[in-house]
């Protein structure tokens, strides 16, 4: 599979302020990549650059065989961009708007498939004003998708959403995979990223600090942690070793006859990796 | 030109199904026209009131609509992301404002028509004798106009204060130049304002078209003060407007 994206040792600043520091990544066709981040850590830059909204101070970026700061509408037909804010025509309905972003492109996918991919069609005549704001981000991704594009950007598609619109919208995710996408999405939620990423790279103060799927992420600490509590208080250890520490422990607790309360062995989370990863960033 | 025409027909759509652009853009200088044929009487330039009337709302209407209304659409647009959001499709950015700019035009097509219509119901007004010249001469007004509406968005840095802003250039304006009535008798420093105001000077050339009989190219000083104007626009259009909200 050819890359759908490549970046090389970008850079972007502004004024004094170095917002991307030298980032690399490849993005496969076909892959959902997450850049994942606190805020300010460089992810929607980053994410406006490859669309073609920002131009860059250094480094090389190739986006489908195209250099976005350039790209005119060839470039435009291949890609579906969701912004991070922006709203639509209060006074339109959800069936003419995307009737009317479908205008732009030569072969546009059909409104109607469109509308019922993203779940809009109890909607498909309801003025855009009506909509609640999960209903609104879905109408952002239908009319991202209906020039169908086989590049989508997603920028943090589900900050402000209730725990069920969350769900509803990896779903749909998920499907746009399966329909062949690429996808790149930028989020600061950790669950999101483990949920829906095939490849992440965890970006702070304008770096990539790590990268590798969700598994490797985690994968890359040996570290186990030992957790319990002796009369009140709470002990943590973090060992390589979780057997010899635990055997350790519970002979010589069985020796004294104590209890060790809310024993708990486990391996760090993605979050765990994380947070200690942009602790310093906070 | 197809994506030309296929956007042309969205603004023409989106401009009438909102309240607010067609009732404060299109029908506004109607009813004013309608209160001041109702209150003044007598003569202005002599002629009979509502002619000069009906002359200076052509001139308000001109101001208010390519002027004030283009740049109300156009940062109501950018501050809600719709600017940036096209500028992500291959519809090409130029084709886009000119489409914006043909459909305010056709608004006010339809708006400069409904002034003579209106104007013959309520007070018997004439046709204009010398359509063609009234027409370029407002076209030319329009198009100076939105020039300067597509610098002023660069000013404005909110959807919230925009219309303010927006009246509180256009209404003193209209009041300077002469829209509602004759300036011979204001003050001197007013009138002084007043001679460098665009509109003071698309008034001279619609009133010498419509009362007097005259044609555009009788008042090569109003044209030309007009097109300097609109160059001035653009230009400062060129350097300052903006595709994406204040954040992000």
């Amino acid at each position: 599979m050819p890359n759908a994206i490549s970046v090389q040792d970008l850079r972007k600043s502004y004024g004094e302020y170095e917002a991307l520091r030298g980032i690399s990544f490849d993005i496969n066709a076909g892959e959902v990549f997450g850049l994942l981040g606190p805020n300010g850590a460089g992810k929607t830059t980053t994410i406006e650059i490859l669309e073609g909204y920002r131009s860059r101070d250094g480094g090389d970026v190739d986006v489908l065989g195209f250099d976005p700061e350039r790209a005119g509408p060839s470039f435009r037909e291949r890609i579906g961009v969701v912004l991070q804010q922006s709203q639509l025509w209060p006074t339109l309905t959800v069936a003419e708007t995307h009737r009317l972003f479908a205008g732009f492109y030569d072969r546009p996918r059909d409104v109607d498939e469109v509308i019922r991919l993203v779940g809009l069609e109890d909607k498909r005549d309801a003025r855009v004003k009506t909509l609640s704001g999960g209903q609104k981000r879905r109408l952002d991704l239908g009319v991202a998708l209906v020039g169908d594009p086989e590049l989508v950007f997603l920028d943090e598609p589900t900050t402000g959403f209730d725990p069920a619109a969350r769900r509803a919208a990896w779903e749909m995710i998920r499907s746009l995979r399966s329909l062949g996408k690429t996808i790149l999405l930028t989020t600061h939620y950790l669950d999101e990223a483990e949920q829906l990423a095939d490849r992440l790279a965890v970006l702070r103060e304008g770096r990539i600090i790590r990268e590798g799927t969700p598994a490797e992420l985690t994968g890359g600490t040996t570290e186990t942690e030992v957790r319990y509590r002796l009369d009140g208080k709470e002990v943590v250890i973090h060992t390589t070793e979780p057997t010899r520490v635990l055997h350790e422990l519970t002979h010589e607790a069985l020796k004294h006859g104590q209890e060790l309360e809310d024993l708990q062995v486990r391996r760090p989370t993605l979050e765990d990796v994380y947070l200690s990863l942009t602790a310093d960033a906070e | 030109m197809r994506l030309f025409r296929h956007q042309l027909k969205w603004e023409q759509l989106t401009f009438w199904r909102s309240r607010e652009s067609a009732v404060f853009v299109f029908l506004f200088p109607l009813l004013l026209f309608a209160l001041l044929t109702a209150v003044y009487s007598g003569h202005i330039y002599g002629k009979p009131a509502s002619w000069a009337l009906l002359a200076g709302m052509l001139g308000y209407g001109t101001a208010n609509t390519a002027f004030a209304g283009l740049a109300l659409i156009l940062v109501a647009r950018r501050e809600m992301g719709i600017l940036k959001r096209i500028r992500s499709t291959p519809l090409p950015p130029t084709t886009y404002l000119f489409a914006v700019l043909t459909s305010i035009m056709i608004v006010f097509a339809l708006q400069a028509a409904a002034l003579f219509v209106l104007g013959k119901i309520l007070k018997s007004t004439p046709w204009p004798h010398h359509l063609l010249s009234l027409v370029l001469a407002l076209a030319l007004g329009a198009a100076a106009f939105a020039g300067l509406g597509l610098a002023i968005t660069g000013f404005i840095r909110s959807l919230e204060g925009s219309s303010a802003v927006i009246n509180v250039i256009v209404l003193p304006m209209a009041f300077l130049s002469g829209s509602f009535g004759p300036t011979r008798h204001y003050p001197q420093a007013l009138r002084v304002i007043g001679d460098v105001l665009p509109l003071k000077y698309l008034l001279d050339a619609v009133n010498g078209i419509y009362l007097h009989g005259q044609e555009l190219w009788d008042r090569p000083t109003a044209v030309a003060v007009l097109a300097a104007w609109g160059i001035g626009g653009m230009l400062l259009a060129k350097r300052n407007f903006r595709w994406e909200p204040r954040e992000g």
